[in-house]
């Protein structure tokens, strides 16, 4: 596989993300590793090829964002809204992520070894996540696909006003958000938890540690005995 | 947005120079914060008596050289008068409150920045890479720092509405945020005889924990106070003679990150300010949670 290196100390963030979105066919297969990324915005971003790219240090805000099939692993920390609106692909955080990260993503897998900050998760739409930490408050906000995988603990207000994203939490939860609830894991979802644990590099981990939670669907519908909080 | 740094050296060799190790910080916030920037240094203390006034003018022909002369003068005391620039730095062991009467009869125009035995306030607008020419920050020594690079979104760009802002001596704070209920806040501190210089929503801040601290509080307890009452976001940035302190608000809105290291403590908005210092690679990079507060002492 050819290998190819940039550094951000040396060439332009916007020359290595313009190479970054040529012709699929020409970048197919590729390795491509940044250096010095020391925290700058946007770094590769609107990836659409099979792509594996390696950033070798701390990534500022919006790393690859809306992501498509490109595998990215940032070494260090990720600024706020990694992979948000993900739609396929993998993207690897193996320090922690700020708050936002996988904002309404739509597919593929966001991996962080750390914590992640507030809002983790917001507005999920059929992406899977897995935290090695710990997450913020307000994380899965108005979740409404998709799978999120807690391996520490919540903040508050979890899965506030969550649809039908399915979160699995093993630590404690410090509060729920309105009408999210605990579940019972059923075979199919446990299945589900056990794959992306092993996918996520945590195959040790114990599926049957975790708590399920969900939507109570109690939001679902206009209820005419909330009409006074209107 | 705005963009907030802070260092605090723990190895005494690295003081000397610690205007040029911040340097890079502060111009690494441009982007957050490009019409003003200021800066808090802790320096060597002045005589066990003394203390620093640091004054603000607004025009390099200010002489200064006079105002020190009429300063000895009138009060027939002893002045020293440091110039930078269009601030200066007036050095006496005269109480603080003639002092400050005498600059309100004698140079109404002049802004009284800061007054303590350690930290000296630089603020103006400009650009951060303009204002650190100006007042030559590269070469400032000192213990630890707060600096500020601000984008305005709610009062004027002024030399005044920059950041630091002072509550009393060697204390000073930095903000990243708005305040919603800074008019109201106001209100009510000065029915309590709390003074404020401009209509900057962060002023309104710390003159709230000001107050606080009036009425008894510490600092952390001031702080948990300032939850309560300060509506908005923020991340609050404060130094004193000793230490650096650090809060969230509880939505943690605004930014923070910290390395520390056995070196030094080093806190920014992001981390784009903290890549170039030394051996940051073996730092204990972090973002400060929420509604936590943090401290370093020196």
């Amino acid at each position: 596989m050819e290998t190819l290196k940039y550094d951000l100390d040396v060439t332009p963030l916007r020359e290595i993300n313009q190479f970054l979105h040529s012709d699929a066919s020409t970048l197919n297969g590729k390795s491509v590793v940044i250096e010095n990324p020391n925290g700058a915005h946007n770094i590769a971003v609107g990836l659409k090829a099979e792509l594996d790219i390696t950033i070798k240090g701390h990534a500022g805000y919006y790393a690859a964002g809306m992501n498509q099939i490109a595998k990215v692993t940032i070494e260090g920390s990720a600024g706020s809204g990694v992979a948000e609106n993900m739609m396929s692909g993998v993207v690897h955080v193996k320090g922690f992520a700020s708050n936002a990260a996988a904002a309404t993503a739509n597919g593929g897998l966001l991996i962080i070894d750390g914590d992640a900050g507030l809002r983790t998760a917001i507005a999920l739409k059929g992406a899977d996540v897995v935290v090695g930490g710990s997450v913020g408050s307000f994380s899965a906000f108005m979740a409404q696909a998709g799978n999120f995988v807690i391996l520490g603990d919540a903040g508050e207000g979890l899965g506030d006003s969550i649809y039908e994203a399915k979160i699995f939490v093993r630590g404690k939860v410090k509060s729920l958000g309105a009408d999210c609830e605990k579940k019972t894991t059923s075979a199919e979802d446990r299945k589900i938890l056990a794959d992306l644990l092993i996918k996520s590099g945590h195959a040790d981990v114990n599926p049957d540690s975790f708590q399920q939670y969900g939507s109570a669907r109690t939001l679902y519908h206009f209820h005419v005995d909330n009409a006074g909080a209107y | 947005m705005c963009g907030i740094v802070g260092l605090l050296v723990r190895n005494q060799k690295m003081r000397d120079s610690i205007g040029e190790l911040m340097l890079p910080m502060l111009i690494g916030m441009t982007e957050r914060g490009p019409d003003s920037a200021g800066l808090a240094i802790f320096g060597s203390p002045v005589g066990a008596d003394e203390r620093k006034f640091s004054l603000y003018s607004g025009t390099d022909d200010f002489n200064w050289t006079k105002l020190g002369h009429e300063f000895e003068k009138h009060l027939s005391i002893k002045a020293k008068v440091q110039p930078k620039a269009n601030h200066a730095v007036l050095i006496t062991s005269l109480d603080p409150e003639t002092v400050k009467i005498w600059l309100k009869e004698h140079y109404p125009q002049l802004h009284l920045l800061s007054v303590g035995q350690l930290m000296d306030i630089y603020k103006d607008v400009g650009t951060p890479a303009q204002v650190a020419e100006r007042y030559d920050f590269k070469n400032l020594k000192g213990t630890h720092l707060v600096g500020h690079t601000r984008m305005a979104t709610e009062s004027a760009i002024t030399p005044a509405h920059a950041h630091p802002f002072t509550a009393g001596e060697d204390w000073c704070l930095v903000h990243n945020g708005s305040l919603s209920n800074a008019h109201s806040l106001r209100r009510k501190l000065e029915y309590q005889g709390i003074e404020f210089e401009t209509d900057n929503d962060t002023e309104a801040a710390c003159r709230y924990l000001q107050w606080r601290m009036r009425e008894g509080d510490d600092l952390e307890t001031a702080l948990h106070h300032g939850f309560e009452e300060l509506d908005g976001f923020y991340t609050l940035l404060m130094g004193t003679s000793n230490q650096l302190a650090l809060v969230r608000d509880p939505f943690g809105c605004k930014p923070a990150i910290i390395a520390e290291h056995d070196d030094y403590v080093a806190i920014a908005s992001e981390f784009r300010s903290l890549a170039h210092l030394p051996d940051i690679k073996n730092a204990k990079v972090f973002e400060p949670s929420p509604m936590e507060m943090y401290v370093w002492k020196l």
